[in-house]
């Protein structure tokens, strides 16, 4: 599904990734953890084709497609997504706008006819009662005046709506309490399927209670360090990542 | 307000060229070059008005020939060769034909072209069009269905002979002739326009509008706009505009007056979509349009709201008189420029009797090498008590290379006066628009999406019918602005 080799990116002139490899197979879910500016935002962002992420070395391929110079929006009708550490706001769009030209704008591009509105308004009312969200987000601009929470719910609301091949969550349990942790978890859960895989970044191993990784990664000075299993991220949580920085814990 | 599916293949389609900018051939008659009063004579005389006109348009020639050009405003041109231009051109044989059968099928398909259908049982159900195509206006439709509730709609031509009392009563008496240069001009050649009359407690049964087009090179379009609505009476109002691709700059010169007795209703809109020019700046229309109202009587209201992504400058203040007692005036605005275009607008809100209420909520969008700006006085009298004035100004850049502008004017004579002032400006940012690419968005839908949603506040106070066709405008007006 996703095959990242000896990647190289550079951000500002200055190389963050040096060297990164990484290959996720079709159902699984991989979780990357690293102390902070190790590159894990910079992995997500080089991923989903941000602007100002240049790739100077080495191969990234989705779907059997070299994706490197592929606009995001490609990459997206692909099947990738990035749930946003830091969702943006976009007033006076509504949810239900935006989702709604998302889905028509991703079914365009794989060559299908749009969703009627019937079968979108069916979609998104059974999405959003599985999250719990109350239908008045639909209505409100996207993510205006939301909370942290309901900001995270929104973004894993998108993912639901978008049904991608690959989802990226870029430290989705930033900024959330337990029982939103929770309820973020359980709509990621749902949507476990064998032809969709997972990435996970997150700087801390909480959200891995929730979401049981089948790989877990620790990324530290732009390349992985070591690879595991989930006790790799509950060994973490114990030492911290001192042994891979270099650095005294 | 979705952003419809039908809007973004309009917009695919385009293939980033003004769509209205087609030219009718058709036979045209022209006075000669030039404004003198020989040439209003012959104008006054090709429109069959009684002497008082003549003399009404003389007086303003006149008075136009010693009055300076207004340079108050942050717009830059080369003065106007007002003799380079011609004030009178109408299609041929145009002697206003009393049914749709006896218009020239090419003006018929011009209209059709710029989708106003003017045949009756292809329109818009609950819309009746008022056509001026150049100096005259073409047809007029839904004119027996809305006798029937006793209000008028004609061209103005036509008010002048077959209501002259109502015409002389109320004419000039909002927007005087001495009042700025363009309007002046405009007192002086004004060749068709619209008239409205709601009687007394007449809530208008349809939609109005007045769709101007400017065909003929070299001609300025110089109408004149007047409705009235009586106690307890209430209209919505909508005008369009578009104009061929040329060169040159051609002057449009609107005046618009409205008086509202007491508990009337005025709903005035606008999407005006007049050749904004090409990439370099090179043509495009200038629009210098006076437009005010009166709220003459106690609680009467009248809302503005306009749409404007075309002309090469734009240079227009409707505004609104609040003189009787708990009146309310509103002003909702949408301006894009892109590429070399150049937008002073705004309102005055001149708060007179005692509780008015006025509210402006202005949107500038800049993209392009652009100038926009909203300059806009608030004005409460001594004796308005309790007068409220809630202004809100937002402006987005889009790009490096063009400027917004906000120039907010407020005179407070009350001490019981509240005013409000939110000013806000901002850039579509870079983290919006690939938040919406991550999502599959593509850059200009994206972009579209984000100024339609910046607009919405204003956008959804258009009628249902134009809302949609404002939406389109927006992303139209936007192309190439983004990557």
């Amino acid at each position: 599904m996703l095959k990242i080799e000896n990647l190289h990116v550079t951000v500002d002139g200055r190389e963050v990734l040096k060297g990164l490899t990484l290959e996720i197979n079709a159902g699984e879910v991989h979780a990357i953890m690293g102390p902070n500016g190790s590159g894990k935002s910079t992995l997500s962002y080089v991923l989903a084709g941000r602007d100002g992420y240049d790739v100077t070395e080495g191969s990234i391929t989705f779907m059997g497609q070299d994706i490197r110079d592929m606009a995001p929006e490609e990459r997206a009708a692909l099947g990738m997504f990035l749930a946003f550490q830091y969702p943006v706001e976009i007033p006076g769009v509504t949810t239900t706008t935006f989702l709604k030209t998302a889905v028509n704008a991703v079914r365009k591009a794989r060559g299908e006819a749009e969703m009627s509105p019937v079968d979108f308004l069916k979609l998104q009312k059974e999405k959003t009662a599985q999250l719990g969200m109350d239908a008045d987000f639909l209505k409100r601009g996207v993510n205006v005046g939301f909370s942290g929470g309901e900001k995270k719910r929104n973004e894993v609301l998108q993912l639901a709506m978008l049904q991608p091949k690959l989802a990226i969550l870029d430290e989705t349990d930033s900024g959330l309490d337990i029982d939103a942790l929770k309820v973020v978890a359980d709509g990621v859960n749902a949507l476990r399927a064998p032809e969709r895989s997972f990435l996970i970044i997150t700087h801390y191993q909480r959200l891995l209670d929730y979401i049981k990784p089948d790989v877990v990664h620790v990324l530290a000075k732009g390349k992985i360090q070591r690879t595991g299993g989930p006790e790799l991220a509950l060994e973490l949580e114990a030492n911290g990542y001192a042994e891979f920085t270099g650095e005294a814990a | 307000m979705p952003v419809t599916n039908e809007t973004r293949e309009t917009v695919a389609q385009l293939d980033r060229k003004y769509e209205a900018g087609f030219i009718t051939d058709i036979e045209m008659e022209r006075a000669p070059k030039g404004v003198n009063e020989d040439i209003i004579r012959l104008i006054s005389a090709k429109k069959g008005e009684p002497a008082w006109m003549l003399e009404s348009r003389l007086k303003a020639f006149r008075h136009w020939q010693t009055m300076p050009e207004p340079d108050w405003a942050k717009v830059t041109f080369a003065p106007l060769d007002y003799q380079d231009a011609y004030y009178y051109a109408a299609p041929k044989n145009i002697d206003r034909p009393k049914s749709l059968d006896e218009v020239d099928p090419k003006l018929l398909e011009t209209y059709q072209k710029l989708g106003i259908p003017l045949r009756e049982q292809e329109m818009l159900a609950g819309v009746a069009v008022d056509a001026v195509f150049d100096s005259v206006s073409v047809v007029t439709t839904f004119r027996e269905k809305l006798q029937e509730a006793g209000v008028i709609f004609c061209s103005i031509s036509e008010a002048i002979r077959d209501y002259p009392a109502l015409v002389q009563k109320y004419m000039g008496s909002v927007v005087p002739y001495t009042d700025n240069k363009h309007a002046c001009l405009n007192a002086a050649v004004f060749t068709d326009g619209t008239f409205v009359y709601i009687p007394e407690g007449v809530r208008c049964p349809m939609e109005l509008s007045t769709y101007f087009r400017i065909n003929e090179a070299k001609t300025g379009q110089f109408e004149r706009t007047l409705i009235v609505a009586e106690k307890g009476s209430y209209v919505s109002y909508l005008e369009g505009c578009t104009a061929p691709m040329r060169d040159e700059n051609q002057l449009h010169a609107a005046v618009v007056e409205l008086i509202a007795m007491d508990d009337a209703e005025i709903k005035y809109s606008t999407v005006q979509n007049w050749y904004p020019g090409d990439e370099n700046g090179k043509g495009g229309i200038y629009n210098f349009v006076t437009k005010r109202g009166i709220c003459k009587g106690k609680r009467s209201k009248i809302s503005w709201t306009q749409v404007e992504t075309g002309s090469a400058i734009t240079w227009k203040y409707p505004s609104c008189i609040l003189l009787g007692d708990d009146s309310v005036g509103e002003f909702y605005s949408v301006a894009i420029t892109n590429n070399y275009q150049q937008a002073d607008t705004g309102t005055k809100m001149i708060h007179i009797g005692k509780n008015t209420r006025s509210r402006i909520v202005s949107k500038g969008i800049s993209a392009g090498k652009s100038d926009n700006t909203y300059r806009g006085l608030v004005r409460i009298a001594a004796k308005a008590e309790n007068a409220r004035n809630y202004t809100q100004c937002d402006s987005l850049l889009i790009g490096h290379n063009c400027g917004a502008h906000t120039v907010p004017y407020i005179e407070n004579r009350s001490p019981s006066a509240t005013l409000e002032h939110e000013a806000t400006t901002s850039k579509v940012s870079e983290d919006q628009l690939f938040y919406c690419r991550s999502r599959g968005i593509p850059d200009e839908e994206a972009l579209t999406l984000i100024v339609n949603g910046f607009c919405r506040e204003v956008l959804q106070h258009l009628p249902m019918e134009f809302a949609v066709e404002a939406q389109k405008l927006v992303a139209i007006s936007l192309e190439g602005s983004v990557g």
